[in-house]
Parts: C-alpha cells; sequence; structure tokens
C-alpha cells in the first residue's frame, strides 16, 4: 500500500512487535551487534559510522543496551528488599500512536496498514530531525553522512523474505539473542506465543503516561531470591541453599550443623 | 535539546519578518489613496524588510536539513504536520506580499483589491507563526514547550520584533500612516508585556517537571528506585548530542537576566525615550531594535537549551 500522507492507518491488521524478557537478558549486546550486521547491508541501505576507528566515533545503532541499578523501597517487607541491577535493551516500540510518524512534514515516515511496522523512506527524508525530537524512547537516530533519518525496521526485509528457513524469518535481534530475551510475534493477536507471554507474565509499555500506546512489550524481571531464610553462609562466606538439597544431605547438613 | 544556530536564526528572523508583514497587513486595511501619495515608500519598505527578514530566515532553516535539496517535499504533509502546514503558510504569505508591493507601487489599482491583499497577509503571518509554534508544542516529550506558555509567547516575540523593525523604519522619516509615536507607544506595550510574559513561563518551567521518570521509562518503579549504572556506549551518540545540552541550565539566571533586560528592558527605555524626546526617536529606536532581536535571539537560544527531553531518562537524568 502506498502511503501518501503521514496520517496514521485507523487500525492496523496485524500489530508486529517485540517481546523484551528483562528477566533474561543478559546484557551481552548480542542484539545490538546482530542488528547493527545486518543492518549495515539491508534492504534501507547502510547504518554508516562517522570517525569509526578515530577518536570519537559515532553511529547509528536500532538497539541500545542500558543497565540500570534498582534500589528497592526502604518500606518494602523483608525479605523483597534487595537491590538488583537489570539490562534494558532499547529499541523503536512501533507505536499505535507514532508522533515521530504525525509529525514528519514529508511523508517520509509512515506507519504500515498491513503490519503496524513504523518505516522511514530514506529518498524522502530531509533530515529534519523533528521525529526524533518527538519520540521519547530515542528510537531514531540521524545519520550524519546519509543526512536521513534512520530507525529499526523490525528486518522488514527478513521476516517476509521467503528465501530464508522459517525459523529465520525473524529480526535479527531476536534470532542473536543467546537467553532467549526477545520475542516475535503478533501482538494484535491476543493467541499469539507473544500476546500469552504478556498475558502471562503481566508485560508493560514504557512510558505509558504519554500515549503513544507502544507495540512491544517489555517483561518484568522476576523477584531474586533474597539471602535471609533459604540460604546460611559457611565460615568463609559461601552460600549453601540446604532446601536445594537431596533429602539425604539435607538430613547430613541439619546432622553436622548442630 | 541543542540549540542548533540555524533553526534559532529562523526563529529569530522569520518570527520578526512575519511579525511585521502581520502589522504591514494591517496598516494596509484602512490605506486610502491619499495615504498612498505620500506613504508608498514607507509601505513599500515595510513590505521589503519583512521580505528580507522572513527569507534569510526561510534560507537559514534550511542550513538544519540533511537533505536540504529535498525540502518541497516538506509541503505535502499538510493534514498531519505542523511542519509542513508552518512551510506552507510562510510561501504562501509571499505571493500576497508581492502582490500588495505592486498595487502600492503603481497607486492605481483599486483599494478594495489592497484592503483584502492586506487582510489576507496579515492572516497568513498570523498562521505562520502559529503553525510554527504548534510544531514545539504538540511535543510531549518536552515540557518546556508542550504548554500553554509556548504558543502565546511565540506570536507575542514575533510582534515584538515585528514592531520595533516597524518603529525603526518610521524614525528614519518613512512615513507609511502608523505614525513614529504610535508604534513607540506599541514597544511600550510588548516590551512590557515581553518580561511579563516570559517571568511567568520560567515560573512555570522551574514549578514541576515532566510527568515521565526513570521508574515510567523503564517499568521498573515496582521493584524500587531507578538509577543508570550503565550507558550502553562509551561515546555520544546523537540522542545524547541532540537532547542532552546541559549547559545553559548550568547559566540559566544569567541568560534570563539578558532575556529580560536586552528583549524587554532596553527596548522600553528607548520607546519611553522617543516618547519623551522625539528629536531622539532614531537613535532610540536603532538601540532598540538591536537590543530587543538580540534579546529574541538569546530567549529562542533558552528555548531550546533549558529544555529537557524525556529520552534523557533511560541516559541517567533523575528527571525530565
Amino acid at each position: 500500500m502506498v502511503q501518501t500522507m503521514t496520517d496514521l492507518p485507523a487500525r492496523t491488521s496485524r500489530r508486529l512487535g517485540l517481546v523484551i524478557d528483562l528477566d533474561t537478558c543478559v546484557g551481552c549486546q548480542a542484539c545490538a551487534v546482530a542488528c547493527k550486521q545486518w543492518n549495515e547491508a539491508g534492504a534501507f541501505g547502510p547504518l554508516p559510522d562517522d570517525d569509526a576507528y578515530g577518536r570519537e566515533p559515532l553511529g547509528v545503532w536500532f538497539n541500545r543496551v542500558h543497565s540500570y541499578e534498582i534500589e528497592p523501597d526502604p518500606g518494602a517487607p523483608e525479605g523483597t528488599r534487595h537491590g538488583m541491577t537489570v539490562h534494558f535493551p532499547r529499541s523503536c516500540l512501533h507505536c499505535e500512536d507514532a508522533a515521530c510518524v504525525t509529525v514528519c512534514p514529508t511523508g517520509a515516515s509512515y506507519k504500515r496498514a498491513e503490519d503496524g511496522i513504523v518505516l522511514v523512506d530514506a529518498d524522502k527524508c530531509i533530515g529534519c530531525k523533528l521525529c526524533s525530537w518527538a519520540c521519547p524512547y530515542g528510537a531514531r537516530e540521524y545519520g550524519e553522512t546519509r543526512g536521513v533519518m534512520q530507525k529499526c525496521t523490525l528486518c522488514v526485509d527478513r521476516i517476509y523474505d521467503e528465501g530464508l528457513a522459517p525459523d529465520e524469518r525473524q529480526p535479527a535481534c531476536v534470532l542473536a539473542c543467546p537467553s532467549r530475551a526477545r520475542h516475535f510475534g503478533d501482538l494484535g493477536d491476543p493467541h499469539s506465543t507473544v500476546s500469552r507471554l504478556v498475558a502471562e507474565r503481566d508485560g508493560y509499555d514504557l512510558m505509558p503516561e504519554l500515549g503513544y500506546r507502544p507495540t512491544n512489550k517489555y517483561l518484568p524481571p522476576r523477584p531474586r531470591r533474597a539471602g535471609g531464610g533459604c540460604a546460611s553462609a559457611t565460615s568463609d562466606g559461601e552460600t549453601l541453599r540446604a532446601d536445594d538439597l537431596p533429602p539425604l544431605l539435607r538430613w547430613m547438613d541439619r546432622l553436622l550443623s548442630r | 535539546m541543542h540549540p542548533t544556530l540555524s533553526v534559532i536564526a529562523f526563529t529569530t528572523l522569520a518570527g520578526t519578518g512575519y511579525g511585521l508583514w502581520f502589522l504591514t497587513g494591517l496598516r494596509l486595511l484602512t490605506v486610502t489613496q491619499v495615504d498612498l501619495a505620500g506613504g508608498r515608500a514607507g509601505l513599500l519598505a515595510m513590505l521589503l524588510a519583512g521580505a528580507v527578514l522572513t527569507t534569510a530566515g526561510l534560507l537559514a532553516s534550511l542550513a538544519h536539513l540533511g537533505q536540504p535539496q529535498r525540502a518541497w517535499r516538506a509541503l505535502s504533509q499538510w493534514r498531519s504536520s505542523w511542519l509542513s502546514r508552518e512551510g506552507i503558510a510562510a510561501l504562501a504569505c509571499f505571493p500576497f506580499a508581492l502582490a500588495a508591493g505592486w498595487l502600492v507601487w503603481t497607486g492605481t489599482g483599486s483599494m478594495a483589491a489592497l484592503h483584502a491583499g492586506g487582510a489576507v497577509l496579515a492572516a497568513l503571518a498570523l498562521i505562520t507563526v502559529y503553525c510554527t509554534a504548534r510544531i514545539y508544542t504538540t511535543l510531549r516529550t518536552i515540557r518546556a514547550w508542550h504548554n500553554r506558555y509556548v504558543l502565546p509567547g511565540y506570536l507575542l516575540l514575533g510582534l515584538h520584533g515585528g514592531t520595533l523593525c516597524a518603529w525603526l523604519l518610521a524614525a528614519t522619516g518613512l512615513d507609511m500612516g502608523l505614525g513614529t509615536r504610535a508604534l513607540a507607544a506599541l514597544v511600550v506595550l510588548t516590551g512590557t508585556a515581553v518580561p511579563l510574559f516570559k517571568h511567568a513561563y520560567w515560573r512555570f518551567l522551574d514549578g514541576g517537571r515532566h510527568p515521565a521518570s526513570p521508574e515510567s521509562a523503564t517499568g521498573l518503579g515496582r521493584h524500587g528506585r531507578v538509577r543508570a549504572f550503565e550507558a550502553p556506549h562509551t561515546e555520544a551518540n546523537f540522542v545524547t548530542r541532540e537532547m542532552g545540552f546541559v549547559l545553559a541550565r548550568r547559566h540559566a539566571a544569567r541568560l534570563r537576566h539578558a532575556v529580560l533586560v536586552l528583549g524587554g528592558g532596553v527596548p522600553l527605555l528607548a520607546a519611553l525615550t522617543g516618547l519623551a524626546a522625539p528629536a531622539l526617536a532614531l537613535p532610540a529606536a536603532g538601540v532598540a531594535t538591536f537590543s530587543g532581536l538580540v534579546g529574541i535571539f538569546v530567549e529562542r537560544w533558552l528555548l531550546f537549551a533549558e529544555a529537557r527531553h524525556a529520552v534523557m531518562l533511560y541516559y541517567g537524568a533523575a528527571r525530565a
């Protein structure tokens, strides 16, 4: 379908997107690297770097993996009061109400009616950068060398490629993830694997208060096992989980602990 | 937000130019054959000065683009994009300004046509600045722009700059039928309104924060307070350069004083001087216009430089 205006489609028949599991992400950056590698040679043209081997390398990446430290609420109940670090991959969320599309003055930015993917036509973009101002998720980066805005395509040049084996018709970041923290599918279909994951694991939207209605969802980290109660320290600082031992060894541990 | 020189120059110059065209259009509404006989040069000077300022502004804005040769494409998305609407309105002013200039120059056409041309020019100039402001006010990502102060601010500063230029033209002895004293009196009004208005805006800006937080940006608020632990990259990237500008907030107090004094105070005092001592009108108007435009430039720079963008919550900003 040819888009003539940067109006958003009234509804999209499918809502393709990602579900990112913050419980299992190990922050290895494989998604970011696989994305860069695939898209560097992808259908939307290269993702050039400026001064790649110089003092201040700068380049376009569609995936950025942050790490956050969580300081527990002092009022939290005993046993849940422990800090943690969470690895946090950030990329385009292919919003339902994509402000980056409606602000575009040229028609270069559009949201596809058939699957909801938000794309930039690099041949129409004038590089005014307004879409990057409109996006709270930092999904759009300006390519200095090409003079246009670039963003995640959800690997639209992979997922429909019938030359690839069916299992490989997924975004490069999803295929590369070693801990299966990234899942791809139709979030508009309540029976899809990704929709069931979101329902089971209490998946959520980023910055819901801004009202952009992102398609991609994040799954929260599961409660971490805390020290108190289920583990005891040995004299040299090692911990032993007695509950996880087979019954015979657990009995022996109890006997020797007297 | 990174204050890009081309965008600041555009909003300063074009805002002033469309302000001047707005006043010119209003003046043409009631123009008569008798006015034209004496005030042809003055009206043409206003139209021409407006054209120079708006053209310079529009050319400056092209410098912001990565692919300026495709700028014509920006006129296509009037149905959804305020930037597109701004471009159309900005260019639509030119044929009307040109037609009005031709009617003033020949002095033979019907006055009704000139009145109509003036009305359209004033309306389109107003619509252009309105669209410029709406580009900013629709961005929910930036609290400094997405509020009820920014739109009237753009209109007020456009009128202020346009009035200063019109006063300067009148003070040089050109008769456009508006009167040097009347324009000086208008500068007294806008020169008073600008500092009061900016003060109210800054009170709003300092008195609250963006609804998003590091907790809502990551969705991890249910587990506790969220702090950035490791950035995804060691060097800057486009996002941190464009949205993560902190210099201005460090020097905000001084720069705000510069806006109040240069943008409002100096033009106000100069206009009062011009009213009290008509002999001093020209130097007073010269100082007021120069100082006022510098003040508007600093204000536009600050409007960008002080603005915090929600995306920086991902990069360790405690608030947006």
